[in-house]
């Protein structure tokens, strides 16, 4: 029951992402809140659920945008194999492997919407791609990446409390 | 009959020692004397008044300051309530303003049908320039609709569900608007980009385009009803070895700042796909 969280904890941040940080730009990048979050989520220990947490949020988010829906879903899954891969070798440096992982993460997500984009037909030259929008959005998302560490940490203890050591 | 001569001779004895005293002090013999008399008297009257008043405000000084401080807390609610319906009613303003000019808008376009919605989000990429809005289809919106302002041409509806529709805006880099010069009475296509800039192509060389041209819907495809305002030619670039030259448009909507839009629910999209020759 308590994998059920994830709805409304994902319903939100989708709801935060197209009301409010689309709407915050640096040059033309913004920040990706659901994929802040997911990071964060996939890197607490005690958490066995961020692959479906990948699904469920690349489905909505795939819903939502009109990005063809491939992009978001690989993206996701993408991010939570990258924090699977990192949670073991840097488990003594939480921060360091969100880093990490959001910004490893950030530039997949953003390889993989040009990719789609492109082979769809629309004209998007690499240049502008990179230096107005991957990068703004790639130090968007380190900006976000600590609040929302702290929030999702909480949110792991609180949907698995630790046992009572004796 | 002589106790009762002597008492009254006291009396009166007495009656004019009084009298004639009083009628020297009256008269300022005893203004020294007097003075300091009533001198002493004032300074214990002003000894006794200014201890009563220390009490007096020690004894009242702290109910006195309780109840300064609860109307003090009273009117500082009273303030912030105050202030956030100044907030609300310029917020109110702004909306009505901008809802004011739509309707001088549509009126001044009897043809067309309008009807008006929120703009609620955008689209989570940073790749696509979509806006979403807070009506669908239960309003009668259907993919392909145009949407605009009381400035000029928006976009159009991309998807539709019962109660939100996205849009697609001319500053997409997937989106192409068929449009002609007003000036130059030439047509051209409209494209956009992931910076949101948008850029005129596929004018012929031999066209003069000046700075300053109005750029409006052709009609042509049948994507968007003609002769909606777009922007305004800022800069033209035409080099010799290429077939076309571009231009860019200063779009006269605010894109950044959309909050309530039109859409033409009367205009029937036409889907030329079929005439699209295969690749």
């Amino acid at each position: 029951m308590r994998n059920l969280i994830a709805l409304p904890v994902i319903i939100l941040a989708v709801i935060l992402q197209t009301a409010i940080v689309s709407r915050v730009y640096l040059l033309s990048g913004i920040a990706d809140l659901p994929l802040v979050m997911l990071a964060a989520w996939a890197l607490q220990e005690e958490v066995e659920t961020a692959w479906h947490w990948a699904v469920a949020t690349g489905l909505l988010v795939g819903f939502v945008s009109a990005l063809p829906l491939l992009a978001p879903v690989i993206g996701y899954f993408a991010v939570v194999g990258l924090a699977q891969i990192l949670q073991g070798r840097v488990w003594q440096a939480p921060l360091l492997a969100m880093f990490s992982v959001t910004f490893l993460g950030s530039v997949i997500a953003s390889i993989l919407s040009f990719a789609v984009l492109r082979l769809s037909g629309v004209t998007l030259p690499v240049g502008d791609v990179l230096g107005v929008l991957t990068l703004p959005s790639v130090l968007l998302n380190m900006l976000l990446a600590i609040p929302v560490y702290a929030v999702m940490r909480d949110l792991a203890r609180w949907v698995y409390p630790s046992p009572e050591v004796e | 009959m002589r106790n009762l001569f002597s008492r009254t001779l006291q009396t009166t004895i007495i009656f004019l020692i009084v009298g004639g005293v009083m009628a020297l002090a009256l008269g300022g013999y005893f203004s020294s004397a007097s003075n300091v008399f009533t001198g002493s008297l004032i300074n214990l009257q002003a000894w006794f008044s200014s201890r009563f008043v220390a009490v007096q405000d020690f004894i009242t000084a702290p109910r006195d300051m309780a109840s300064l401080r609860q109307r003090n807390i009273e009117l500082e609610a009273d303030n912030a309530e105050l202030q956030a319906q100044v907030i609300q009613l310029q917020q109110q303003v702004g909306e009505t303003e901008i809802l004011a000019a739509l309707v001088d808008f549509s009126r001044a376009r009897p043809e067309n049908t309008y009807r008006a919605a929120a703009v609620i989000g955008r689209d989570p990429s940073p790749f696509l320039h979509y806006i979403i809005i807070n009506r669908g289809s239960n309003d009668g919106f259907l993919r392909g609709m145009p949407v605009v302002t009381d400035q000029g041409l928006v976009g159009r509806i991309d998807a539709v569900i019962a109660a939100a529709a996205r849009v697609q805006l001319i500053t997409d880099p997937a989106s192409n608007v068929n449009v002609r010069l007003q000036n130059a009475e030439v047509e051209a296509s409209l494209v956009g980009s992931v910076t949101g800039d948008v850029t005129l192509d596929l004018i012929p060389q031999d066209v003069n385009i000046e700075i300053g041209d109005l750029v409006l819907t052709s009609g042509l495809g049948g994507g968007y009803p003609p002769d909606l305002i777009i922007g305004q030619v800022v800069n033209v670039r035409s080099r010799d070895f290429d077939l076309f030259q571009q231009a860019t448009i200063q779009p006269v909507v605010d894109f950044n700042h959309l909050s309530i839009v039109l859409v033409i629910v009367n205009f029937k999209p036409v889907d030329i796909t079929p005439l699209n020759p295969l690749p």
